[in-house]
């Protein structure tokens, strides 16, 4: 096991870079995304519900199946594996996002516009910064998925630490599978803890509770 | 591509009703197993207080570590085959299964458990009576979930020999051949979408209750 990890270090390494960029590269397209379907969704409530349903059906689609249905269309590699990934997150996502600025005191918002805020400066200067807890963890919850997926893209040529993984299997070396699994565990708890730490260490002011009466 | 397909049914039907059986058998085995674990686990740690810290804590990790690795780290123990690839689902779908049961049970209002108390009911009317028809909703969305995800990863548990659609989407890949591709992959998506529904189904007739 150690001699594999000595003699192979760079391989390994090179693949952990690898799945971090596959990674990297969803999240910044899938924020944008969810993004634009959060703005859709929280000026069209009708279509919100649709919209999550949706992306809810899709997310219960298991990823080896997305792959092979994207196959067709946009062929082996990295292109099929982010855009697969990058539908995914969109569930993960959306799903927070909607909850955190639904979760904003109607109170405050009704505030803020009484005192003159427009539409647009209400969204940026009270309900972001109040939904920012749950956004971060939309946002947790994405990116360890993404490094569980996009694993299993390795199978579609995309690379990353699931090449180490399905190479094992194909040649029975249980030290390469040993380290990749590792080295894709200890990655996915890497992120997990590292956004947990990133949102406590924020430590923006709550708001006072208002007392009901 | 559509006479292709109608070609590989006309040919390898037995085959294909194979890959369905063997599917649906170890994602039952799994799910069965992972039912029968999680929640009496579940139960013992809202018992017992201070196992809940450390196994709620072991579960979440499990959750986190991808899930092809969860497959293969088993390959070395286990060998390959159907057994070991339901012991490794199983381990996939104890943490929902378990979390779910543990919210459920929690989220049982005191003064109901007050009230069950000073209406003479003993500890064991209190659990069937009280606790299990309260806690049962979220368990069953655990259940769903754990349900869901067995059926995506038996799919890759296929790597490890298992069968199932998994070897259809393989050989697609690697003949590069569209029509397997598309044969496995709506096999595996319908199956699981029809897995989610068969669940919203028994919800509504398990939880009629909550109409009334």
């Amino acid at each position: 096991m150690i001699d594999y990890l000595i003699t192979h270090y760079d391989d390994l390494g090179k693949a952990t870079l690898e799945h971090l960029q596959i990674v990297l590269v969803t999240l910044a397209i899938s924020l944008v995304i969810a993004a634009g379907f959060t703005l859709i969704c929280s000026c069209f409530n009708q279509i919100a519900q649709f919209i999550l349903g949706l992306f809810s059906m899709i997310y219960s689609i298991p990823s080896l199946a997305l792959f092979a249905l994207l196959i067709p269309l946009t062929g082996l590699g990295k292109t099929t594996a982010i855009t697969v990934l990058v539908i995914y997150n969109q569930y993960l996502l959306l799903r927070n996002f909607l909850a955190g600025l639904d979760e904003v005191d109607k109170s405050i918002v009704e505030a803020a516009i009484g005192m003159g805020m427009t539409p647009v400066q209400v969204l940026i200067k009270i309900k972001l910064p109040l939904a920012k807890c749950t956004f971060f963890t939309g946002i947790r919850i994405a990116m360890v998925a993404t490094v569980s997926i996009a694993t299993i893209a390795a199978s579609i040529n995309a690379g990353g630490l699931g090449t180490i993984l399905f190479d094992g299997l194909r040649t029975m070396n249980s030290a390469k599978i040993f380290w990749g699994s590792l080295l894709s565990a200890l990655l996915a708890i890497f992120i997990d803890g590292l956004l947990g730490f990133l949102n406590k260490e924020d430590k923006s002011p709550k708001p006072p509770k208002i007392p009901q009466s | 591509m559509y006479h292709q397909i109608i070609n590989y049914f006309q040919t390898n039907s037995n085959r294909y009703l194979q890959m369905l059986t063997d599917h649906i058998r170890i994602s039952l085995w799994a799910l069965l197993m992972a039912v029968l674990i999680g929640v009496p686990a579940g139960l013992l740690c809202v018992r017992f207080r201070h196992l809940q810290k450390p196994v709620s804590t072991l579960f979440r990790v499990l959750r986190i570590v991808p899930s092809l690795a969860i497959l293969l780290l088993m390959l070395p123990i286990l060998g390959t085959g159907a057994a070991p690839a339901s012991v490794a689902l199983t381990l996939l779908a104890i943490p929902p299964i378990l979390e779910n049961t543990v919210a459920g049970l929690k989220e049982v209002p005191a003064f109901l458990l007050e009230t069950a108390d000073s209406l003479g009911m003993t500890s064991g009317q209190v659990w069937k009576n009280i606790r299990f028809p309260l806690a049962l909703p979220l368990t069953l969305t655990g259940i769903k979930t754990a349900a869901v995800e067995i059926i995506a990863s038996a799919a890759l548990a296929s790597k490890i020999g298992a069968g199932g659609f998994g070897d259809l989407i393989f050989t697609g890949i690697g003949l590069f051949r569209t029509d397997l591709l598309l044969i496995g992959g709506i096999s595996v998506a319908f199956l699981s979408l029809s897995t989610g529904f068969f669940f919203y189904l028994l919800e509504k007739i398990l939880l009629k209750y909550k109409r009334m």
